[in-house]
């Protein structure tokens, strides 16, 4: 049995990695044969981002099996982390290696986002129900709120922070100006790194989620009580998972907010939190692959409705609606098993003859 | 049978004389760019209302220049805004107008700065939207100068010295005009006895009026939209309290709201630029082409996107746009061209200098009986 999990684990990861290197090699040669529209080109880094956002809120929810509402507040602290980051390094080391800039703003990013999952996770996770949504959900509002009323400039290769008040020195070049948000920001994320950071996002939650850890955190989800009396730390397993996606999440966001040249509190409301979700649930509780598509698609789908002007909101929720009745139908799902019926098999490992092989 | 076919080649006829006399319009393609769905929705689609009013009558007109309006809603989100900006490159534009809202004015800009495509926003008021760029233009005041000129206005016509101030410090449009109003009261001898802040979901002023009353203000700025402006007054007519409102341009407006009682805006003054109710031959022409065509009455946003278009006309006629020309080779020659143009509309009458930003009379308007008056 234990091949045959594998075996499927195997094939699972190599389509997941093999669409996104094949998307990537597509469009990289149209970009350099100038073969790609204008409209495209810009989606796509906020593409990488919003998948990114996707697969490590999807470790919370689908793998660990707590709700977040917040993840754009995480998303926030990376963006903003990443504006102040490349404008000190700019000013300060006077860094001009724009990838070298993004690759530490992003980094940092991470560091900071995860300490702030740290911070949330450590008396929320201890707790069971539904505490982690609320909190979350209070977090990334206390967030938004907060970065409303942040200055932060440099000088002389300063940082200057202030709250409330824009108490800061005469001549400073101000990185983050309150509600104005983070301005002139250097836009210098790339679609090439975006898709380093997609891979690295892929290998780490496929890592953990196939390891030892892996199996625990959906032990936790599964059933708390058999997970620890087999001697499962749930919190230690839900932190570890909280953590990780809040670091990715923080990654994401600096790779979103050093792509445009301003970052305003606005960007990062509820809404934000929840659109993030519906990539999620449409791609699939606990499916890594689903979550990059259904990013890739829900990113993509409003811009291809342009045309439906003023009824493209309208329009677009129809389609979400579409696709959630079709992917759960069941004549359609056996008209699809029987389409790509042996890469079914090979992926299920043959879960209507063996049941229990699917048990993983 | 004949007759008809005599008819149809006189019609014929007629046409080919008429070509061959009239030159050949040239074609401009104009982008609009604005919020038409979402929470800014309402002065997106005055912007683009505006603009199709000064585009039709253009295109009436048939002078030298034809225009095609391109119109891309960016939901007034700065990402949003980017995808309506390459949409607007890939259907061809050669210029934009927008975006209406400053955050993100300030994001396509910066985009546009790189790409060498040449703004004109008729209503994103932020510094940020003009700073550090050559690209871009504005129709309307900045912020800073809407907040000086105010403070300008109130001791130039003497209206009291005790002023409470009240803003969203959510909103960076609200912000940005109390920063500057609040910097230059006290050289011109005002003094701001007490300032309360709400944000975007504040709906219950009794705090910030209360504090404004309690102080002694004989003057209230309110820098902000109408919403909130509307419930301010409210809160103050329920607490008996009546000192003078002074708002900025985005308290235009506040006669449409809807379910508010227009004589507690009796007196209250702004700083707007225009006013549809006007004795002035053009303005009187454009709110009764508006008023016909989307059965309302234009607000300053409409009037400032509609002066947008003919800048854009004249500074393209000016600057020698053909139709074959690309938005990246038009840029610097449209730059230079409304450099040395000075635009009689609508609005004032306008010049620009190299900051992007422009000049123009700030005007106040005071409520009385229900209309908008110009002071003198």
């Amino acid at each position: 049995m234990m091949t045959k999990a594998k075996r499927k684990r195997l094939i699972y990861n190599l389509i997941t990695f093999g669409l996104v290197i094949a998307a990537y090699l597509i469009l990289q040669n149209m970009i350099d044969a100038k073969a790609i529209s204008r409209s495209l080109k810009g989606l796509l880094v906020p593409i990488c981002a919003w998948i990114v956002m996707a697969v490590s809120l999807n470790l919370v929810i689908g793998f660990s099996g707590e709700l977040s509402l917040g993840h754009a507040g995480f998303m926030s602290i990376g963006a903003y982390t990443g504006a102040i980051v490349s404008g000190w390094f700019l000013s300060a080391f006077d860094m001009q290696d724009p990838t070298l800039r993004l690759i530490l703003a992003i980094l940092i990013s991470g560091v900071v986002a995860g300490i702030f999952g740290a911070l949330i996770g450590i008396p929320v996770l201890r707790l069971r129900g539904d505490y982690l949504a609320i909190v979350t959900l209070a977090f990334g509002e206390i967030i938004r709120n907060l970065v409303n009323v942040l200055y932060v400039g440099t000088t002389d290769g300063k940082l200057y922070f202030s709250f409330l008040n824009k108490n800061l020195p005469e001549g400073v070049t101000m990185l983050v100006d309150g509600a104005k948000g983070a301005v002139k920001i250097k836009p210098i994320s790339t679609f090439t790194i975006g898709f380093a950071l997609i891979i690295l996002t892929l290998i780490i939650v496929l890592n953990l989620v196939n390891s030892r850890a892996g199996r625990a955190i959906q032990a936790t989800r599964d059933n708390r009580i058999a997970a620890e009396s087999m001697g499962v730390s749930v919190t230690k397993y839900k932190m570890m998972a909280f953590v990780t996606a809040a670091t990715l999440a923080g990654m994401a966001g600096a790779l979103y907010g050093l792509n445009s040249s301003t970052v305003v509190p606005t960007q990062f409301t509820f809404n934000q939190s929840i659109n993030v979700l519906v990539f999620v649930v449409l791609g699939g509780l606990g499916n890594v692959l689903g979550s990059v598509i259904s990013a890739t698609f829900l990113t993509v789908l409003p811009e291809i409705l342009r045309e439906f002007a003023d009824y493209r909101m309208l329009v677009y929720a129809v389609v979400l609606i579409l696709v959630m009745i079709f992917t759960n139908n069941p004549l359609i799902r056996s008209m699809m098993n029987r389409l790509f019926g042996p890469v079914r098999t090979l992926l299920r490992g043959k879960q209507k003859k063996a049941p229990g092989g699917d048990a993983e | 049978m004949k007759k008809l076919i005599a008819l149809a080649l006189a019609l014929v006829l007629a046409l080919t004389v008429c070509t061959a006399f009239a030159d050949e319009p040239i074609t401009l393609k104009i982008a609009h760019i604005g919020p038409t769905t979402g929470a800014a929705a309402l002065y997106g689609l005055a912007t683009q209302h505006g603009a199709e009013i000064a585009v039709d009558e253009i295109n009436a007109a048939g002078g030298k220049y034809r225009i095609e309006l391109i119109n891309e809603d960016d939901e007034h989100n700065v990402e949003k805004v980017i995808n309506a900006y390459n949409a607007a490159l890939d259907a061809g534009a050669q210029m934009i107008l927008g975006s209406t809202t400053s955050k993100p004015c300030e994001a396509a800009g910066a985009k546009g700065y790189e790409d060498r495509v040449f703004f004109l926003t008729p209503s994103a008021s932020s510094v940020n939207v003009i700073e550090d760029k050559d690209n871009v233009f504005q129709v309307c005041f900045t912020d800073p100068n809407q907040g000086s000129a105010s403070a300008e206005y109130i001791a130039e016509h003497k209206l009291g010295t005790k002023i409470a101030v009240i803003f969203n410090n959510a909103d960076v449009y609200s912000t940005g005009i109390r920063d500057t109003f609040v910097q230059k009261c006290p050289e011109l001898g005002l003094e701001i006895v007490s300032e309360e802040t709400f944000t975007d979901e504040t709906t219950d002023f009794t705090v910030q009026v209360g504090k404004a009353q309690e102080a002694g203000a004989e003057i209230v700025f309110l820098p902000m939209y109408y919403t909130p402006a509307s419930l301010i007054l409210k809160t103050a007519a329920a607490k008996n309290y009546k000192p003078i409102f002074f708002g900025v341009d985005g308290m235009d407006g506040i006669l449409d709201v809807e379910g508010f009682d227009k004589s507690l805006a009796e007196g209250v003054m702004l700083l707007t630029p225009f006013v549809a109710t006007s004795e002035d031959e053009k303005v009187k022409s454009f709110v009764a082409a508006y008023q016909a065509k989307f059965n309302e009455t234009p607000i300053q946003f409409a009037a400032d996107a509609y002066d947008g278009i003919y800048i854009l006309a004249a500074a393209a006629e000016k600057a020698g746009i053909t139709a074959e020309m690309t938005a990246e080779e038009a840029c610097d020659l449209l730059i230079a061209a409304i450099l040395d143009l000075s635009y009689e509309g609508i609005t004032g009458s306008m010049t620009w200098d190299e900051s992007g930003a422009v000049t123009k009379t700030p005007m106040a308007a005071t409520i009385v009986n229900g209309v908008y008056v110009f002071e003198d």
